[in-house]
C-alpha cells in the first residue's frame, strides 16, 4: 500500500465524567483491508465506534482527545450525518430495518430516487414521484454485488435474519460514497452457513476498496476475515497484531488477562463441596428479551456460590429471571427434588428462593417509598409477616422500623434514617436494600444479578464480602449472575458460562484466563474437546 | 377462513344491516337513496383520517378542529353573503389558513405526546370546544363586529343556535342530475331512481386519487416510513417531527373541506353542535370498514362509511318494529358506534401485546 492510511486514529480518548473508557488508542486501517476490533463488554468498542460515527452521546459529555484522518485528511466528525457523507457506513447490531417495507425501500430509505411531478415544481422535493424502476435496478445491483439472490421487491417482514443483515449491508454498499464500513458483530444472530457467506461478502466488499472495521466475538471469524486485529482491554489498547503472528488462544487471553492474585479467590476446592444439588435446571428456555436462554442445564450445589457469567446478550441474565418467573419461561426445575412452577413469580418465592434483580430501580425498588418499607415490602405481600394480628390486619410499623433499623447497621447502608426515601440513596445503597429486602425472606437459595453494576469500587467490596458472609455463616447458597469475570472469580466457588443462550461449560475460579476467553467466545470444546461439560 | 377473520368487523357490519335492513321494512329505493346522500356528504370526513394512521399517530380524534375551521369559513360566507357554488369553494379555500393553524399547532402537540395521540387528539377536541365557544359565544358582537343582527342572539353578542346555510345548501350536490330519457332495462331504470350527487362523487373520487398518488410520493413514502418506525426514519435522515405535523395538517385541512361538503348538503350549521361528533362517527365509520389503529385504506374508508350509515338508517326503524320503540334502535346505534371503537381499541392494544411477546 503507498499514501495514506484510509482511516487513522491517533491517540484516542475519551472521558465519562472524570472516568476514562478509552486511554490513548491508536490504529490504521489500509484501503481495502479488514480491521477487527476484539475485546470483552466495556472494553471500548461501542465508545469508539460512537467517536468515530459522531454520535450525539460523545459531543454532548464533552467530545475526546485524539485525531480522526480519513485518507490523509483529518475528519472533525461531530454527527452521524457527516460521517455518513465522509463515506463512513454503518451496520447495527440491532436491525435498522423497516418490516413493512420491500428490501428495495429499504435500501434506499430517505435516499428515494424521484422524478418531477407536476407538484412539485411548486412544493419541491416532497412531492416528487418515486422512481420505482430506478430504486429496483439500484438495489438489485448493490445485492448483486453481496450474492443476494433473492427478490428485491420482498417486504423485509418474514425474512429470515441471515438475509435482513446482507439487506443492511446492500443499503450502505449502495451510498455510492462508502469507504469505510463498520461491521458491529454481524455474525452475532446467524447460523454458521449465514455467517460464511457474509464472510464471502466482506471479501467482495474489500476487493472494491472498501475498508472494514470487525467487531465479532466470534474470535475464529476473526481470525479468518482480518488482516489486522486490534485487541481492547478496559479501554486500552492491548494489543495489535496479525493472524498470521498469533493464535485464537492467544487471543483470548490477551482479552480476559485481567490479573487477579490467587490470594483475592475464597473459592473452595470442588473436594469441599458435596454433590448435594439444591436445585437442578434442565432444558429451561426464558424469553427474555436480548437476553434469550435457550434450553440451559444447570445444577447448584447446597452451600456454594455458583457464578453465572458470559457477554451481554447470551443469555446469562435471563437464567435467574426466568427461573423467578419475571418472563415466560419453559422447562423443567427442581428444587430439593420438587418441581417448581414456572411463569409464577409467588412460586418461585414461597419456595424459599430470593431474587436481587439487575435491574434496580425498574424491578427492584419502590423509589418512592422509605427504605424500611422497601425491606419488608415482599415479606409483607408474600409471608404475611409485620402485619398485626387479628382479623384486621395492619402494618406493624414499629417491627418494621426496628427491622429496619437493624439491617441498616448491618449492611452499613449509608442514609439519614429508615424513613428516607430509596430514590435518594446512591447506587451502592440502593443496592444494600434490595440485597436486605432478598435477605429478610429468609431464602435458602438467592439469585443475585449484576450487584455490582454502576457501584463505586468501595461498594462493590463491601456487597460482595456480605454475599460471602451470608454464604459462610447461614449457608445460603448464592447464584450470582455478572458481567464481570473479575468479580466472579473472586468469590465463586464455580463459575458456569453461558454462550448463545446455552451452557458452554463450568470453570474453577482458578482456571486460567485463556479458558475463561475461549469458553466466552464459544470456542473452547474446539480446543478441548467435550470434556468440560 | 383467515380472511373471514381478517375482516370480520365488516362482515359483522353487513350482516347487523341486512338484518336491520330486513325488519325496518323500508324500500330499496328510499334506502338507496339516502344511504348515497350519506355516503357524499360524510365520506370525505372518513377518508381524511387515512394519513395520520398511515403516519403512525392513530385515528385522528384531533379532526374536530378541521371541522371547526370549516364552519369559521362557513360563517364568513354567511356574514358577507357569498352564494351559490362560488360561495362554497371560497369557504374551502377560506377554510385552509385556519385549518393549516390548527393542525400545525395539533401536530405540535401530537410530537410531546408521541405514542399518545389517540388520546391527546379526544381532549384536544374538548379542549378546543370550549375555545370554540368563547369566540362563537362571546367575541362574536363583542371584539369582532357583525352588521346583520340576525345572526346574532338577541343580546347582541354571540351567534344564534343555528345558522342558515341555503345560501350555498346542495352548490355541489344539485348537480346530480342523472336522469335519462328512454331507458327500458328494468335494473338502469331502478337506479335511474336514485338521486347520484354526481359531483360530490366526483370530488371525493378526485380526494381517493389524490390520497392514493400521496403515498407514491417522497412525502408519502416519508409518511410510511415514519409510520413504521420512528428511531430507523430519524436514523436515516428523515425529519420525523416535520413529517408528522404535516400528516396532521393535511388531516385537518381535509377535514375542514369535509366538514363544509356536509354542511352544504344539511343546508344548516348548529354552531354549537354540529363539529362535536365528527371525530368519533368518523373514527367508528373507519374502524367498521375494517381499518385498525395502525392500518387503513381508502377502501376501507369508503366502505365503513357505506356500513356505518346503513346502520344509522335502518336502526330506529328497526328497533320500532322488533321491540316496537324507536328508542330501543337508536340506543343500539349508539351503543354499537362506540362499542366498535372501544373493541377496536382494544384489539389493537392486545395484538400489539402479544406481538411483543
Amino acid at each position: 500500500m503507498t499514501g495514506a492510511a484510509r482511516l487513522e486514529m491517533k491517540n484516542i480518548s475519551k472521558q465519562y465524567y472524570g472516568n476514562r473508557v478509552l486511554k490513548g488508542l491508536s490504529f490504521s486501517v489500509n484501503k481495502g483491508e479488514v480491521l477487527s476490533l476484539v475485546g470483552e463488554n466495556g472494553a471500548g468498542k461501542s465508545t469508539l465506534m460512537n467517536i468515530l460515527f459522531g454520535m450525539p452521546v460523545i459531543h454532548s459529555t464533552g467530545g475526546f482527545d485524539g485525531e480522526i484522518f480519513l485518507d490523509g485528511e483529518k475528519a472533525n466528525i461531530k454527527s452521524p450525518e457527516e460521517a455518513m457523507k465522509l463515506g463512513i457506513g454503518m451496520v447495527h447490531q440491532e436491525f435498522m430495518l423497516l418490516p413493512g417495507f420491500t428490501i428495495t425501500e429499504n435500501i434506499k430509505l430517505n435516499r428515494e430516487i424521484t422524478k418531477d411531478s407536476l407538484l412539485s415544481k411548486i412544493f419541491g422535493k416532497p412531492m416528487k414521484w418515486l422512481d420505482l424502476p430506478a430504486m429496483k435496478a439500484d438495489a438489485r445491483q448493490s445485492m448483486d454485488t453481496i450474492g443476494l439472490g433473492i427478490d428485491e421487491m420482498l417486504p423485509v417482514r418474514g425474512l429470515p435474519v441471515g438475509h435482513m443483515q446482507f439487506v443492511e449491508i446492500a443499503r450502505e454498499l449502495d451510498k455510492k460514497n462508502i469507504r469505510l464500513l463498520v461491521l458491529d458483530e454481524p455474525t452475532a444472530v446467524l447460523t454458521e452457513s449465514d455467517a460464511d457467506k457474509l464472510l464471502e461478502a466482506m471479501k467482495i466488499l474489500t476487493g472494491k476498496g472498501i475498508s472494514i472495521l470487525f467487531i465479532s466475538h466470534r474470535l475464529d471469524e476473526v481470525m479468518a476475515a482480518s488482516d489486522k486485529i486490534v485487541v481492547l482491554r478496559d479501554g486500552e489498547q492491548i494489543a495489535e497484531t496479525r493472524p498470521s503472528e498469533t493464535t485464537i488462544d492467544r487471543i483470548a487471553e490477551l482479552m480476559v488477562g485481567r490479573k487477579i492474585e490467587s490470594g483475592e479467590m475464597v473459592g473452595r476446592p470442588p473436594s469441599e463441596l458435596k454433590d448435594d444439588y439444591i436445585l437442578e435446571i434442565r432444558d429451561l428456555s426464558v424469553a427474555m428479551p436480548g437476553e434469550r436462554v435457550k434450553g440451559v442445564n444447570l445444577d447448584v450445589k447446597r452451600g456454594e456460590i455458583l457464578g453465572i457469567g458470559g457477554l451481554a446478550g447470551q443469555g446469562k441474565i435471563g437464567i435467574a429471571n426466568g427461573i423467578m418467573g419475571l418472563f415466560p419461561s419453559d422447562g423443567d426445575v427442581k428444587k430439593n427434588g420438587k418441581t417448581i412452577k414456572l411463569n409464577a413469580a409467588r412460586a418461585s418465592l414461597d419456595n424459599a428462593m430470593a431474587f436481587v434483580s439487575e435491574d434496580r430501580r425498574g424491578t427492584g425498588l419502590l423509589l418512592d417509598d422509605s427504605i424500611e418499607f422497601n425491606i419488608v415490602a415482599t415479606a409483607i405481600q408474600v409471608q404475611g409477616k409485620f402485619l398485626t394480628p387479628g382479623k384486621v390486619r395492619i402494618l406493624d410499623s414499629q417491627a418494621m422500623t426496628g427491622l429496619a433499623t437493624n439491617m441498616i447497621q448491618e449492611l452499613d447502608i449509608r442514609c439519614t434514617g429508615p424513613g428516607q426515601l430509596t430514590r435518594r440513596l446512591s447506587g451502592g445503597n440502593q443496592q444494600k436494600v434490595c440485597i436486605a429486602r432478598a435477605i429478610i425472606l429468609e431464602p435458602n437459595l438467592l439469585f443475585v444479578s449484576e450487584p455490582t453494576r454502576g457501584i463505586d469500587i468501595g461498594a462493590k467490596k463491601l456487597i460482595l464480602d456480605h454475599l460471602v458472609k451470608l454464604n459462610r455463616d447461614n449457608g445460603l447458597t448464592i447464584v450470582m449472575t455478572s458481567s464481570e469475570l473479575a468479580e466472579l472469580r473472586s468469590i465463586c466457588d464455580r463459575i458456569a458460562i453461558v454462550y448463545q443462550g446455552k451452557l458452554e461449560g463450568i470453570l474453577l475460579p482458578t482456571d486460567s484466563d485463556r479458558d475463561f476467553g475461549l469458553m466466552m467466545a464459544g470456542e473452547y470444546h474446539k480446543f478441548h474437546g467435550k470434556e468440560a461439560v | 377462513m383467515r380472511l373471514l377473520q381478517k375482516n370480520i368487523v365488516p362482515i359483522v357490519f353487513i350482516v347487523l344491516c341486512t338484518i336491520g335492513f330486513h325488519y325496518s321494512g323500508l324500500s330499496w329505493m328510499f334506502f338507496a337513496n339516502d344511504l348515497m346522500t350519506r355516503l357524499a356528504r360524510n365520506s370525505f370526513l372518513v377518508i381524511s383520517l387515512i394519513i395520520p394512521v398511515l403516519a403512525g399517530m392513530g385515528l385522528n380524534f384531533g379532526i374536530v378542529l378541521g371541522a371547526m375551521a370549516g364552519q369559521f369559513a362557513a360563517f364568513i360566507t354567511v356574514v358577507y353573503n357569498l352564494t351559490g357554488i362560488t360561495g362554497f369553494f371560497l369557504a374551502c379555500v377560506l377554510s385552509i389558513p385556519f385549518a393549516v393553524l390548527f393542525g400545525w399547532l395539533t401536530g405540535i402537540l401530537f410530537n410531546k405526546a408521541k405514542g399518545k395521540e389517540m388520546i391527546t387528539g379526544l381532549i384536544l377536541g374538548f379542549f378546543a370546544n370550549g375555545l370554540y365557544q368563547l369566540v362563537c359565544l362571546i367575541f362574536i358582537g363583542w371584539i369582532i363586529p357583525i352588521s346583520n343582527k340576525a345572526l346574532l342572539l338577541p343580546s347582541g353578542i354571540g351567534f344564534v343556535n343555528t345558522l342558515d346555510l341555503k345560501i350555498w345548501q346542495y352548490a355541489i350536490d344539485k348537480f346530480y342530475v342523472f336522469k335519462l330519457k328512454g331507458i327500458t332495462t328494468p335494473l338502469l331504470k331502478y337506479l335511474n331512481n336514485i338521486n347520484f350527487p354526481v359531483l360530490t362523487l366526483i370530488i371525493v373520487a378526485l380526494l381517493c386519487t389524490a390520497v392514493y398518488l400521496l403515498f407514491r410520493t417522497k412525502l408519502g413514502q416519508d409518511f410510511r416510513a415514519v409510520g413504521q418506525n420512528r428511531h430507523i426514519a430519524e436514523v436515516a435522515g428523515i425529519k420525523v417531527d416535520r413529517v408528522r405535523i404535516i400528516a396532521v395538517i393535511f388531516s385537518t385541512v381535509l377535514a375542514a373541506w369535509g366538514q363544509l361538503i356536509f354542511l352544504q348538503n344539511i343546508g344548516n350549521v348548529q354552531v354549537y353542535g354540529s363539529h362535536v361528533q365528527v371525530g368519533t362517527f368518523a373514527v367508528a365509520a373507519l374502524l367498521i370498514g375494517g381499518a385498525s389503529v395502525s392500518k387503513a385504506t381508502i377502501g376501507q374508508a369508503l366502505l365503513g362509511t357505506v356500513l356505518f350509515h346503513a346502520l344509522f338508517i335502518v336502526s330506529p326503524l328497526a328497533g320500532k318494529n322488533i321491540m316496537g320503540s324507536a328508542q330501543v334502535g337508536e340506543y343500539f346505534r349508539v351503543f354499537v358506534a362506540y362499542g366498535v371503537i372501544g373493541i377496536a381499541l382494544a384489539l389493537h392494544a392486545w395484538q400489539r401485546l402479544t406481538k411483543k411477546e
